[in-house]
């Protein structure tokens, strides 16, 4: 039977508990509060106006909405591949290739009618991403080559490239010098929901989430993943290849984090520039190792991490720096992992309940 | 009566498991100088009360007394400080180190720093004041697993143990070697420790012990001494109840081949040769047993029959045709199952659902597999069936795999495999760690099929098993096929030689060194 | 540091390139030793480039409170402890997914970091460790320029490394270590405190990372910027790899990787290349992710070195 605690894992015990995400949210919140009154501010001022700024009115519920967009592709970009126990930690990397590929199209194509030019682009950012998350892939799946260390090294390499690009075939006529693209051609972007800041991008992860879901449960494909994912071992023995469900999930994975990298790029900026992502890529690990797999999950917490970015972003008010936020997510994510196992261990193990009894 | 002061007092000891009691105010005593026997079924709760004394569990409650003081043991070295040493049934050995270093491992000299060489010497001239054959040199994996035993028992006499407890430390050995292995414990005995001596097998308790202790459920049923009782008490006191006799059916091979090996070859994980040229053939309506000492190429054997492990050379035929080359999955479609020996780890996906687990094979083609998708309801209704069919019991469908007991993972997975309808079987280690019911379950369905004209390749330790179950039996040594007999021409003497590398009926030099585990 | 007058024929071009490598390889050094311990005790560590920003950050603060150098290191050395201490709590004592707490100690430690340095962000430095040339040594013509003329962090490098190889395969200290990464039973059996051996080597392997995050911060580029150590942590952790969990091989590979890290800025000093800068970034995490996929291939990792534990959580009873 401890071989099934162990195999279950601890993500698929975090899948249980709910509470326990809550109260981890709840502590990480507070201990890094603690950590902002050691450096000399209001615990209680910082968390108000973390709140306040992320949620507060109706202007922030919208920014916090558009942050996690992004967010949540890159979670599900995480959360897919950990399916078959793969750490994607290059969904980094892959959101700014698919925001490279997105712009190139883009400006490439300037006079296309939006009818073409959307789906282009957005097809466009999302070959990028995959081909970024299988450069990763393709070594794991032929030789088992360690994709945590790959994937996560792809990201340095992509924001070299972005650099390269900005400072030569991609930089712009008008950029005085400045490593920063043209502004892409108006239907590149998303539409906007009647007369708000919301795009159409926000159904994205839900229409993404609900899709992997039924396709995990309802394809063959999608049962070899749950298979493999929860027994490689058992997998193997009833022929099923690992192959091409590495292949399949990171490539995947990449597709949703280069969409991600392709909404940023033609909607929240409108050209290509340097400093596009706040780090959504390290915060989908968290969100996605805090959501434990579940795809739901993914998309709620991205919700919440949207608005400590933008929450963060009204710290600096406060002179907090936006790093803060990476710093809440790993507290957390800590949290979550530890109040996990502390209560594996109060639930799963009665010897702790009483010593050996002396007369 | 002027009882020995006792080694060992162990009193009113309990240990709970989530939803198990393995031990339930258990009493054991062992006195220096004796051999004591702690006889059971699997699962009786040997292990643990054992496990307790060697300080790596903690009972729930109880007493534990050495040598008369009461021992609150938090961690196995404690237990050591206070001579306890356990040679467990599997060896706790480092692979990669040496026999010396493995036998002072923990072992807190002040001594710093580590002279090799010295530390060599003294681990060989221990081993030869007590007749025991090892190199101190040598890393402990190019050893054979009687090797690595030896290594394990000389750890515990490093350490001065006095208090000696091996679990089934026969399983492993051939008649011969356990005939070496208890003239050594006597030896030890003779010399005043205690010995403690798991087992689950009658005969050789009624060799080796002085007294027996009886566990049945996590409960004492009795201790009584070996000479004054009978193999016949003992079974009545192990099993509390009659055994259901299965009498095998008359077979009935004929001479079509379902499986035949040629020359085959296979490596192991450490790409060390495992398999050296195995010639089989296992006949339609025929129970094929495989014996052999763990280690000399079983598992490979079973691996490269259905496609887990690649062929260095030689062919497997199956049914006529060369599969050589085929993928596991092509063999499985070609009607070639296993049922592996790590049930837990290879055998199902313990989180996922029993009917997630049951449609693992039937899952590519119809009524399961509809193009891309998979029919939820035809998946639910074909698990239903075989759940219904093989009866497997204790949850319901959508429970995790894992929450069955060994028994019903067991009949898990065979129902799984029959459900493929297999021409053969290839079933590894099937009975082990399952109780008696269970196991008797399993026998029927492995006679079943062999009945219904499929083949059956099975590789089993126990050697009552085999001789029970098999039409013919094909011993395997370092390797190789050493012989091939019809099963009522086998009798444990041959098996055993047979089993140790000896060629033949006579006694002569071991051919090869058996490449470990 | 490459001098800009390098026009001195090839040979004194290369030189500098080694020198400079030889430097840069140092927070690598450091890094992925500490890595190779705590993994031969079968904790992987993926909180390198976290605990080395820390290191970074702390070692720079206090250097600036206490105007000298020193104070600084022994700080960047307990924040890279501290860090590593979140780890082992979370990844041996309760036995956590190690990979999980690893990336936590990353993202939390990156944005720690990025908030107490807040202050000093692009400050110069008011000290840092200057280059000495080792008397005698320091003379001989090309390899004394190569080897030492350094700061004293890169001859710290010279001398751990044997020392921590030795304790490894020669004390029993270094047994009890490498059991307890190989099958941690064994090792629990025979009365090794696992846990403490455990936390012992992730302390350690936090300690060198916080000596890393100074080697940045107060020797190899003086000041802080936020995120500065630019997945030189994961290079660390992809050495270990390289290294077959040797010291010796992970010295090697750490100066290797020193040459490449420091060939931009050779480059654009000395114009050997002349390739964009930003291209020749590519090439330290290019090359790791090819040699990555070499050793993998090459199958080194399993018949030399890969502590057979790793990244197991160690429960007792089976």
């Amino acid at each position: 039977m401890k071989a099934v605690i162990s195999l279950g894992g601890a993500v698929a015990r975090r899948a249980k508990g709910p509470g326990i995400q809550l109260g981890a949210v709840a502590a990480g919140i507070g201990l890094s509060a603690l950590i902002l009154m050691t450096i000399g501010l209001s615990p209680g001022d910082s968390l108000t106006t973390l709140f306040r700024g992320a949620f507060g009115s109706h202007f922030a519920l919208t920014q916090s909405t558009l942050k996690a967009v992004p967010l949540a592709l890159c979670g599900l970009a995480v959360a897919l591949p950990l399916r078959i126990r793969l750490w994607n930690i290059g969904a980094e990397g892959q959101f700014h290739l698919g925001a490279i590929a997105a712009a190139w199209v883009a400006l490439s194509l300037p006079d296309l009618p939006t009818g073409a030019l959307l789906p282009l682009t957005i097809a466009a950012g999302m070959a990028g991403g995959a081909a970024w998350a299988l450069l990763a892939a393709i070594p794991r799946a032929i030789w088992g080559v360690n994709e945590i260390i790959t994937t996560l090294l792809l990201n340095y390499v992509a924001l070299q490239l972005l650099a390269y690009l900005l400072t030569g075939p991609l930089q712009g006529s008008q950029s005085l010098g400045f490593p920063i693209s043209d502004v892409l051609p108006s239907g590149a972007a998303l539409p906007r929901l009647g007369s708000s800041l919301i795009h159409a991008g926000v159904f994205f992860p839900l229409a993404a989430a609900a899709l992997l879901i039924a396709v995990l449960r309802f394809t063959k494909w999608g049962y070899e993943v749950r298979m493999i994912g929860a027994s490689p071992e058992a997998a193997r023995v009833s022929g099923m290849s690992a192959t091409k469900s590495i292949l399949v999930t990171l490539g995947a994975g990449g597709a949703l984090a280069g969409l991600a990298g392709t909404i940023e790029v033609t909607n929240t900026f409108g050209q290509l520039q340097q400093g596009i992502s706040p780090g959504y890529g390290y915060m989908a690990i968290a969100i996605a190792a805090l959501a434990g797999t579940n795809l739901v999950a993914t998309i709620a917490v991205a919700f919440l991490f949207g608005g400590f970015v933008i929450g963060g972003l009204a710290l600096q008010v406060l002179s907090v720096p936006q790093a803060f936020v990476l710093m809440l997510q790993g507290i957390i994510l800590f949290c979550a992992v530890g109040g996990a196992r502390l209560a594996a261990a109060r639930w799963g193990r009665p010897r702790r309940k009483e010593a050996p009894s002396t007369p | 009566m002027s009882a020995p002061p006792e080694l060992v007092s162990l009193r009113g000891i309990v240990k709970d498991f989530p939803g198990v009691r393995a031990n339930d105010s258990v009493d054991f005593d062992l006195r220096p100088g004796e051999i004591h026997a702690l006889l059971g079924e699997n699962g009786a709760g040997k292990t643990t009360l054992m496990n307790i004394l060697a300080g790596i569990h903690r009972p729930d409650a109880g007493e534990i007394r050495i040598r008369g003081e009461e021992a609150h043991l938090r961690s196995p070295r404690q237990a050591i400080e206070r001579g306890v040493g356990m040679v467990h049934q599997h060896f706790r050995l480092v692979d990669r180190f040496t026999v010396a270093e493995n036998v002072t491992l923990g072992w807190h000299t002040p001594r710093a720093i580590v002279n090799r060489r010295a530390l060599e010497r003294e681990i060989g001239t221990l081993a030869a004041s007590y007749g025991i054959a090892v190199e101190p040199a040598r890393a402990v994996r190019e050893l054979s697993v009687g090797e690595q035993q030896r290594v394990e028992i000389l750890k515990n006499l490093y350490r001065g143990a006095e208090i000696l407890v091996l679990d089934e430390p026969t399983a492993v050995l051939t008649p011969q070697e356990a005939a070496g292995l208890f003239e050594s414990l006597r030896r030890m005995a003779a010399e005043g420790r205690g010995v403690v001596f798991i087992s689950h097998k009658l005969d050789e308790v009624m060799t080796i012990a002085d007294r027996i202790t009886v566990l049945r459920r996590g409960r004492n049923v009795a201790t009584v001494t070996a000479t004054e009782t009978s193999p016949g008490e003992l079974a009545r006191m192990m099993i509390g109840r009659d055994l259901p006799q299965a009498e095998p059916p008359a077979a009935h091979p004929s001479e079509e081949r379902i499986l035949e090996l040629a020359g085959l070859e296979a490596d192991d994980d450490r790409a060390h040769r495992a398999l050296r040229g195995v010639d089989l053939q296992v006949r339609a309506g025929e129970i094929l047993g495989i014996a052999g000492v763990a280690g000399n190429g079983q598992v490979q054997l079973a691996e490269a029959i259905v496609g887990l492990r690649p062929a260095r050379a030689g062919r497997i035929l199956f049914r006529g045709q060369d599969v050589t080359r085929w993928p596991l999955r092509r063999r499985i479609q070609a009607g070639i199952g296993y049922t592996p020996e790590d049930r837990l780890r290879h055998g199902v996906a313990p989180s996922l659902s029993i009917v997630d687990n049951l449609i693992a094979k039937s899952y590519r083609s119809a009524p399961v597999g509809r193009r891309l998708l998979v029919d939820r309801r035809a998946a639910r209704r074909l698990a239903a069936e075989l759940v219904e069919r093989f009866d497997v019991r204790g949850a319901d469908l959508d429970a995790p795999a894992g929450s069955l007991s060994g028994g019903n993972l067991q009949k898990l997975v065979l129902a799984r495999e029959l459900s493929a309808n297999p021409w053969l079987l290839v079933a590894a280690q099937p009975t082990r760690g399952l109780d008696l019911g269970a196991a008797e379950a399993t026998r029927r369905l492995l006679l079943e099929l062999r009945a219904a004209g499929k083949g059956v390749l099975l590789i089993s330790e126990d050697l009552d098993e085999l001789l029970a179950l098999s039409d013919r039996i094909a011993v395997i040594y370092a390797g190789r096929i050493a012989a091939t007999f019809p099963a009522e021409e086998a009798d444990e003497e041959r098996l055993g030689l047979l089993m140790a590398g000896f060629p033949g009926e006579s006694p002569g030099k071991p051919k090869e060194e058996p490449s470990g585990r | 540091m490459g001098p800009a007058e390098a026009k001195g024929g090839a040979v004194h071009t290369l030189t500098t390139l080694l020198a400079a490598g030889i430097a840069a390889g140092t927070p690598l050094l450091f890094a992925s030793l500490g890595e190779i311990v705590a993994e031969r005790a079968g904790v992987v560590n993926l909180g390198l480039e976290g605990m080395m920003l820390l290191g970074a950050v702390t070692g720079f603060l206090v250097m600036d409170a206490s105007g000298s150098v020193w104070p600084g290191v022994l700080a960047a050395v307990a924040a890279g402890t501290v860090a590593a201490g979140v780890h082992a709590f979370f990844a041996v004592t309760l036995r956590a997914n190690q990979i999980i707490s690893g990336l936590g100690v990353t993202i939390a430690g990156a944005g720690l970091a990025a908030i107490i340095g807040r202050s000093v962000v692009g400050k110069a430095p008011k000290t840092y460790f200057h280059e000495v040339r080792v008397p005698g040594l320091g003379h001989i013509p090309g390899l004394g320029t190569i080897l030492f003329h350094h700061h004293v962090l890169v001859f710290a490098g010279y001398l751990i490394v044997p020392v921590v190889w030795w304790v490894l395969r020669g004390t029993r200290l270094g047994l009890h270590l490498r059991a307890v990464g190989e099958n941690p039973a064994a090792a629990d059996a025979m009365g090794v405190p696992v846990a403490l051996y455990r936390w012992g080597a992730v302390l350690f392997g936090g300690a060198m990372a916080g000596l890393a995050g100074a080697t940045f911060s107060l020797a190899e580029s003086p000041g802080w910027t936020e995120g500065m150590t630019a997945g030189r942590g994961w290079i660390a952790v992809a050495l270990v790899i390289f290294a077959t969990w040797d010291p010796l091989r992970g010295l090697v590979g750490a100066y290797l990787f020193g040459c490449l890290d420091a060939l931009p800025g050779w480059d654009q000093a000395n114009q050997v290349l002349n390739l964009q800068p930003t291209l020749l970034g590519m090439i330290p995490y290019v090359a790791t992710i090819i040699v990555l996929i070499a050793v993998t291939v090459l199958g080194l990792q399993r018949r030399l070195g890969a502590p057979q534990a790793l990244g197991a959580p160690y429960v007792r009873g089976e």
